[in-house]
């Protein structure tokens, strides 16, 4: 039997086949995150030197860890879509950048949330802040190059360009800060090398996974929107039963 | 004909762009005197007290500098894209990557070498020692190709777009601020009596890195933009 692996490249099947995913990873995500917060806020033990302060990073250190990964993933798609002219892959790398922008977000205010009672500082020019702040300006120069473009798809190839320049300049970028950081020998206060109590970890991980399957599911029903847009004018487009009603409402 | 050795289409380009700069020499003074205005603004904002001033002079003498080669940017290929002779330049059968080489190596001779030459006179208002202007100089040297080589990249990629001379700043800013950290760092080392050598080998290691794979990558920039 042939196997059609191409078949779900193509935008108008796909459209279809991430409309019935996205709750099995909308409704996980939903669960884990009550399930993570409930541990971390109710049966993690409170911390014998930040006390109640730390259970921020229940929340800091998964969106920090995944506004990273998914500047990756989205600069592989980008990538791809370059390559092999794909059209899906530049739109979900195009549906993934508002999503990272926001964990990038998220890390840099919890982390200064954090740090008022812990540095006694909103900001500190520490190594990881610095370079969690260039990776948000990475997302915004992504998300305004590609916005100011009219041709979608000159759009998605400038983008894509520019994400890849983006990746390999990341890790320069996080060494030159580190570099930059011990030089200058700031006040940071590294977190005591003690191994994590069960019931932390156990929060962590759900919450991680909770925020993983939430991108998941976000960027699918975002690149269902980026699909209905850019193929407004194609019949499979209007022979939508949802589109259907709309236009039958309308007119 | 004969064929325009890789060489010779370098020199061409360079010669070119060189001309074309001198018969509107405006422009590039411009780029010139909006450094000098804002290295001087400096001391009028943070007040006059010379020890903070010469603390801070290089970090201010390279922001001023990374600002200003963003202002000249746009002008790399926009007046080409203008008047359709970046279209004839793509259709010749040299190497592209060559083509864009040039005309980074001219858009930094106007606008980062006078930047480096010009520098130590505003590190003088700073009360920079001499070792200190020197570094400043040599740093200025090396990181300021750097910067027209990154640059061009996003010259190309927001070319003809509206906005673009905003634009081109936000996608470029976040990309060079390593050649910041190590531009400025090595001034800094000097002041306090520490070896340059380890900034100085980075800076150069950047631009050779930068020298490989920005003409080729601006190139296909470039490609995307005009299609």
């Amino acid at each position: 039997m042939a196997i059609n692996w191409f078949k779900y490249a193509a935008p108008t099947t796909f459209y279809g086949l991430a409309g019935k995913m996205i709750p099995f990873f909308a409704w996980p995500a939903a669960i884990l995150f009550v399930i993570g917060l409930y541990i971390g806020f109710f049966v993690a033990p409170t911390d014998a030197v930040q006390s109640e302060a730390y259970r921020i990073i229940f929340l800091h250190v998964p969106a920090s860890i995944l506004s990273m990964f998914v500047y990756l993933i989205m600069a592989g798609y980008a990538a791809l879509g370059l390559i092999f002219n794909t059209r899906l892959s530049s739109m979900m790398a195009q549906a993934l950048a508002p999503t990272g922008a926001l964990f990038a977000f998220i890390s840099l205010w919890s982390g200064a949330l954090w740090g008022k009672p812990m540095w006694g500082a909103w900001w500190v020019w520490d190594a990881r802040l610095t370079s969690e702040l260039i990776l948000l300006f990475l997302y915004l120069g992504y998300i305004a190059l590609h916005a100011s473009i009219e041709d979608p798809r000159r759009a998605d190839r400038a983008s894509a360009l520019l994400a890849i320049v983006g990746s390999v300049n990341v890790p320069i970028i996080y060494f030159s800060v580190k570099w930059w950081n011990t030089l200058h020998q700031g006040a940071t206060i590294k977190m005591s090398g003690t191994s994590m109590q069960i019931a932390m970890q156990q929060a962590m991980f759900a919450v991680l996974a909770a925020c993983w399957l939430y991108v998941i599911a976000i960027t699918l029903a975002r690149v269902r929107s980026i699909i209905l847009e850019r193929e407004a004018n194609t019949q499979w487009v209007n022979d939508l039963p949802e589109v259907k009603q709309t236009n039958g409402r309308l007119s | 004909m004969n064929k325009l050795s890789l060489m010779g289409l370098f020199g061409l380009v360079v010669r070119r762009d060189l001309l074309l700069a001198m018969r509107r020499r405006a422009d590039v003074l411009t780029t010139l005197i909006f450094f000098v205005m804002v290295v001087s603004l400096f001391p009028l904002g943070v007040g006059p007290e010379i020890d903070m001033l010469r603390k801070m002079a290089s970090g201010v003498v390279w922001v001023a500098a990374l600002l200003a080669s963003m202002l000249s940017l746009p002008r790399m290929f926009s007046a080409d894209y203008a008047d359709g002779t970046l279209e004839q330049m793509m259709l010749a059968p040299q190497s592209l990557s060559v083509l864009v080489l040039g005309k980074i190596v001219a858009h930094w001779m106007l606008s980062g070498l006078p930047l480096a030459l010009i520098a130590p006179v505003l590190g003088l208002q700073f009360d920079m020692s001499a070792p200190a202007l020197w570094t400043l100089v040599l740093t200025l040297l090396l990181g300021t190709p750097v910067l027209s080589m990154i640059g061009a990249i996003g010259a190309a990629l927001t070319l003809g777009l509206r906005g673009g001379g905003v634009l081109v700043s936000l996608l470029v800013l976040p990309l060079c601020i390593p050649v910041l950290i190590f531009g400025a760092g090595a001034v800094d080392a000097v002041t306090s009596g520490m070896s340059v050598a380890s900034n100085m080998s980075l800076l150069g290691a950047f631009m050779l890195f930068a020298l490989v794979f920005t003409p080729f990558v601006a190139a296909q920039a470039l490609r995307i933009s005009m299609e």
